[in-house]
């Protein structure tokens, strides 16, 4: 009994660990689990409807997944302290898939066997292609804030997906047409992060530059993601004589690549994708960040129900929402509306829902076509002037 | 030491650790919006956790000392609990059908996502029974092992997409091709030794990952391979489920295959080689093995496990992309072999479902999963620094002597 | 030429950031012979603090020159508290164990540093603000360098010479190179072991947080990953030129930064790691031991 004695220990002051680790940082987050939980059976014996959240909640990626469950979070407390979705209570269901799609199968056959109704996520493209064919098998349809990749709807193979943002190729042609069309620009650098995001998209931006003989890509690069310093990059930039930088990245990268190119007396234009087009970008970049353009859902700033997203975030967790938020705010709410609206969970009934009902969202009122894209988010560019985005029209 | 001692001890502990934690814990910045906010409480429970953990740390770690103590006193290596019990025929003989027995029901048993998770884990047992060849018997640190399994699961994945290759051929061919990566990549770094081996087969998993990312005529870059057909069974058609529960005995007869093929390896000349190899480099060239040989088979051996493993992760997963073959995955490989045991069989296995299962199973301590899981890498090291079972080191002992002296004299 | 010059500070840039994070590395793996992976969240630690500490001053509202100073102070010293504080609690009882146990641990507490950042602050990236002036000299080439580029060459070869001092001058400096030959022996003629090797981390890892500041500071931005990528870096940095010589570690992460540079400025970027990986293969194989690394002949 002694001999074993000593592993029992270890155990239990691996609990009391962490038990304090829980008590030391947890409480806040605690509270709004909890109230988000408790809420459930108390109410009616019908069963609760179950929204999964998966998406990249630690590692590198944590802070492009994380604005999503704050998103669904918020939500589902607003409508389960109202009436849930038709009369049923919303449990949620939040996973962490690192943004790797062997962790994500894990994650979505845990999500199916929790029970999940209806799925917001994931984060990353390949992630979430590794985990539809899991949710197509049961009958459950996944609504991603971020994955952008064309092929997810374009492709056919995945029936049940749909998406809140635009894809690849829909971003890039935008960011095209306004570097040839309104800024008339003959040289151009498209650069990326190496990602499936910022890559996917500067494939197809190269693309059709190419094929359009008013422009010539002066420069095609990959970036490092984590760099301490991108001088060596910048300079080919400078070297190149580009007029404008088409960039497919996230706004980290981009605002270290900004700065660096001011600090070097550049006045190259800037012009960015939906991972770009956040308030961060522009705290984060700061003075720099001024005439940069991003491509981003139109009408945002002043659609109320945004407006009241936004504060919403600011009160519970004491900061401006990260990356992706509005796009997982409407994705929430666009799934949920179609659950209550046809007042099932069922697959079909959901497809048909969702492709025939219009919904209010901080993205605008949208519906979704058969292959899973937004109808009604129009893109548009913007620029930042005076230390905010403000769209330009052409 | 008194109590009065032992108390006065656990709250200086408990003030350093406050002290310590203070700025990232209690001032939450936040540069955005100029604002900063104070969460004294958080402070108060540092301080009060830390206190009481004090005395089970010291309590723990006291304990630890006695016990090695002891060891060294009686003068003998003791032989953990599990390795004495699997010695002995009349206990290994009944767990062994108990555990078959289980083996065999789980997947009936549980639900999807549980058999899902052991595949990956099964996935992991044979990747580290791989390493272990390398860093347990062998003694190389490899930091870069992933490379071979993204040559693997490359290998499925892009043969079937041109040629339709199926996954039954693509197992011989893709655990062929990381043999012969293998032996590519074992060439330059047989002069290496130590943690100059680590970083450059760290350098060689990384230089493999970023060529997929960024060759995209041949790998598809970032955005990866999607619709990786599942293993077929005759050509039956199969569901989720069933298809899960076939790679799940698929995974099993893979893993049993490997940790045979592994034992006849440790008891072979070559594994004797190896063995020699890893405990005393000089001595063992000097005792007439070819050093050059038995290195490069311990990297070719060890790399055709990670390669099969990396072919049934593609077909398991049906999607790849480079972000799987990162460095971080390496390190999770080298830590289910030292976790487990190096060297032992038994070990690596047991490393393997643990590191595999328990960030799944931390899933209920959701944001803090990942947290929680480095506490307790970091207390299984301090607690059980040999792993959780660790080899044991062979005796031979040499009896011929007084029937040769007898012999002699006649 | 221009451009040559160019790419050559920008090398020169990346290198003094490797080499500020590879002294460290390179001093505790020279005493203890681990591979520290926590160093790189030390060096991110380092860096949030001095973030924490600027953004409480400058609400009271200290001039910007104090606030940079304090901020390196007081990060420096918090980092070299939570060094100290790691070896005590997952390398030191690990000491006489098998040397890979320790870089288990070592990476088991990288994960927790990492995650106890991102839940006690944020996941999203901050903004660090730039506080080293510009200094009116440097206005006519401010394209080509800027002021904190200097601040980090400066202080770059300013810790690589005054370690160099501290090994090979002072008595901690004999104790330090006595215990990293044969910690038996040196416990034996009195050398205070424990000691040497607080005192190793706490060195090591206070340098770490100056080069976090230095080089949030730099980027502009921070977040509770960035210790990651920068620490393997540093690593590499460290073991090609020699781990555990201090000069070697400042030539490696030279050599890394503007190799990486030029492969960028004359190739393409694309391929910028695989090439430095490469180059650093080459270089193992033909000098073992790394640039400036003796190579020990093997005893029996």
């Amino acid at each position: 009994m002694r001999k074993h004695f000593g592993r029992y220990f270890a155990l239990i002051a691996l609990f009391a660990l962490a038990g304090l680790i829980l008590f030391a940082c947890g409480q806040q987050q605690e509270k709004s689990a909890e109230a988000t939980k408790e809420a459930a059976p108390v109410e009616k014996a019908i069963e609760p409807v179950k929204l999964g959240v998966a998406g990249a909640h630690s590692g590198d990626l944590a802070s492009y997944g994380i604005p999503t469950v704050r998103a669904a979070e918020l939500i589902v407390k607003k409508r389960n302290a109202m009436s849930g979705a038709c009369g049923r209570q919303i449990e949620l269901l939040v996973e962490d898939d690192v943004c790797k799609p062997e962790v994500a199968t894990n994650t979505a056959t845990k999500l199916v066997t929790d029970g999940a109704n209806v799925v917001v996520g994931h984060i990353c493209s390949g992630a979430t292609k590794a985990a539809l064919g899991i949710y197509k098998e049961s009958g459950i349809i996944a609504m991603s804030p971020s994955a952008t990749n064309p092929a997810l709807t374009q492709s056919g193979d995945y029936p049940n997906f749909y998406r809140t943002i635009a894809s690849d190729d829909a971003q890039a042609r935008l960011e095209v047409d306004f570097a040839l069309d309104v800024l008339k620009f003959k040289k151009i650098a498209v650069l990326h992060d190496k990602g499936d995001y910022g890559k996917g998209l500067a494939e197809f931006a190269k693309g059709f530059l190419e094929n359009d003989s008013r422009a010539e890509v002066v420069l095609y690069e990959g970036i490092t993601p984590g760099a301490v310093d991108y001088s060596a990059v910048v300079q080919k930039i400078k070297r190149s004589e580009a007029e404008a930088v088409i960039f497919g990245g996230y706004h980290p990268e981009a605002s270290k690549l900004v700065q660096q190119m001011r600090n070097k007396a550049m006045d190259t234009v800037f012009i960015s994708d939906d991972g770009v087009k956040d308030d961060t970008f522009i705290k984060v970049a700061g003075e720099f960040a001024e005439g940069v353009y991003a491509t981003g859902p139109v009408d945002t700033s002043s659609n109320p129900i945004a407006i009241e997203a936004v504060e919403m975030h600011k009160k519970e967790y004491g900061e401006e929402p990260g990356a992706f938020f509005l796009n997982a705010y409407a994705a929430t709410l666009a799934l949920l509306n179609a659950v209550e609206k046809s007042g099932s969970t069922d697959y079909d009934v959901l497809t048909k829902t969702l492709q025939s009902e219009w919904v209010a969202t901080p993205l605008g009122i949208i519906k979704f076509d058969e292959k899973g894209d937004a109808i009604g988010v129009g893109f548009a560019m913007y620029q930042v002037q005076n230390g905010q985005y403000v769209t330009v029209e052409f | 030491m008194t109590i009065y001692q032992e108390i006065k001890k656990s709250l200086l502990v408990s003030l350093w650790f406050m002290f310590l934690t203070f700025p990232i814990m209690v001032i939450k910045v936040n540069t955005i919006e100029q604002t900063i906010d104070w969460h004294w409480w958080r402070l108060a429970g540092v301080g009060v956790g830390v206190f009481f953990l004090s005395f089970l740390w010291r309590y723990a770690i006291a304990r630890k000392e006695a016990g090695k103590k002891k060891a060294e006193i009686s003068g003998e290596e003791k032989v953990a609990l599990i390795p004495r019990l699997m010695g002995n025929p009349r206990f290994y003989i009944p767990g062994l059908i108990a555990a078959l027995i289980l083996v065999v029901a789980f997947p009936f048993v549980f639900s999807m996502y549980q058999t899902n998770i052991l595949i990956t884990a099964l996935i992991y047992v044979v990747v580290g029974l791989g390493l272990n060849i390398v860093v347990g018997l062998a003694g190389l640190l490899d930091l870069g092992y992933v490379a071979f399994y993204a040559v693997g699961a490359y290998s499925y994945a892009l043969l079937n997409y041109h040629f339709g290759v199926t996954f039954w051929m693509a197992l011989p061919i893709g655990a062929l091709l990381a043999f012969i990566f293998g032996i590519i990549l074992g060439f330059p770094v047989l002069r290496l030794r130590g943690d100059y081996l680590a970083i450059v087969t760290l350098g060689f998993g990384e230089i493999i990952r970023l060529v997929l990312e960024n060759w995209n005529e041949f790998s598809f870059g970032p955005s990866g391979i999607a619709n990786i057909p599942k293993p077929s069974l005759f050509g039956l058609q199969l569901s989720l489920q069933q298809s899960s529960i076939f790679i799940y005995f698929l995974m099993i007869g893979l893993a049993l295959m490997t940790i045979f093929v592994v034992r006849r390896l440790q008891d072979s000349r070559i594994g004797r080689a190896w063995i020699a190899l890893r405990e005393d480099e000089v001595a063992c060239q000097a005792m007439g093995i070819d050093k050059t040989r038995t290195k490069l088979s311990a990297f070719a051996l060890g790399a055709t496990w990670a390669g099969m493993g990396g072919v049934v992760f593609a077909a398991k997963t049906t999607f790849i992309n480079p972000t799987s073959f990162t460095i971080w995955e390496s390190i999770i490989i080298l830590c289910v072999v030292v976790l487990g045991g190096m060297g032992s069989i038994l070990g690596v296995i047991v490393g393997a479902l643990i590191l595999i299962l328990l960030p799944e199973y931390l899933r209920a301590f959701s944001e803090y999963r990942m947290l929680v899981f480095g506490v307790i890498l970091v207390l299984m090291m301090v607690f059980r620094p040999g792993g959780i079972i660790s080899g044991v080191r062979r005796i031979y002992k040499f009896e011929g002597q007084n029937t040769i002296a007898e012999n002699n004299n006649a | 030429m221009d451009y040559f010059l160019e790419l050559f500070l920008g090398g020169l840039t990346r290198g003094s950031i490797y080499a500020l994070i590879a002294l460290g590395y390179t001093m505790v793996y020279g005493i203890i012979e681990l591979i520290n992976f926590a160093h790189g969240e030390i060096y991110m630690i380092g860096a949030f603090t001095g973030l924490i500490v600027i953004s409480v001053l400058t609400m009271l509202g200290w001039n910007s020159i104090a606030i940079i100073i304090l901020a390196a102070l007081i990060a420096m010293l918090y980092s070299a508290a939570y060094g100290f504080t790691i070896e005590k609690i997952a390398y030191k009882p690990l000491r006489g164990s098998q040397r890979l146990s320790a870089l288990i641990s070592a990476i088991g507490m990288s994960l927790f540093l990492q995650n106890y950042v991102l839940l006690a602050q944020t996941s999203n990236f901050l903004p660090y603000p730039n506080l080293i002036p510009t200094w009116d000299f440097l206005k006519p080439v401010g394209h080509i360098v800027r002021s904190t580029e200097i601040v980090i060459y400066i202080a770059a070869a300013l810790v690589m010479v005054a370690l160099t001092y501290l090994i090979k001058f002072t008595r901690m400096g004999k104790a330090m190179r006595a215990v990293a030959q044969d910690r038996d022996m040196s416990m034996l003629v009195g050398v205070d072991v424990n000691r040497v090797i607080s005192f190793t981390f706490i060195i090591g890892s206070s340098i770490a947080a100056l080069g976090g500041v230095l080089v949030a500071s730099h980027i502009g931005q921070v977040n509770f990953y960035v210790g990651f990528i920068a620490g393997i870096k540093a690593f590499v940095a460290a073991v090609l030129g020699g781990i555990g010589s201090m000069p070697g570690a400042v030539l490696g992460s030279l050599v890394l930064g503007w190799t990486e540079s030029f492969f960028t400025g004359y190739i393409s970027s694309d391929y910028e790691d695989v090439f430095a990986f490469v180059f650093l293969v080459l270089i193992l194989i033909f000098r073992p031991a790394g640039i400036l690394g003796r190579s020990d002949t093997d005893k029996v």
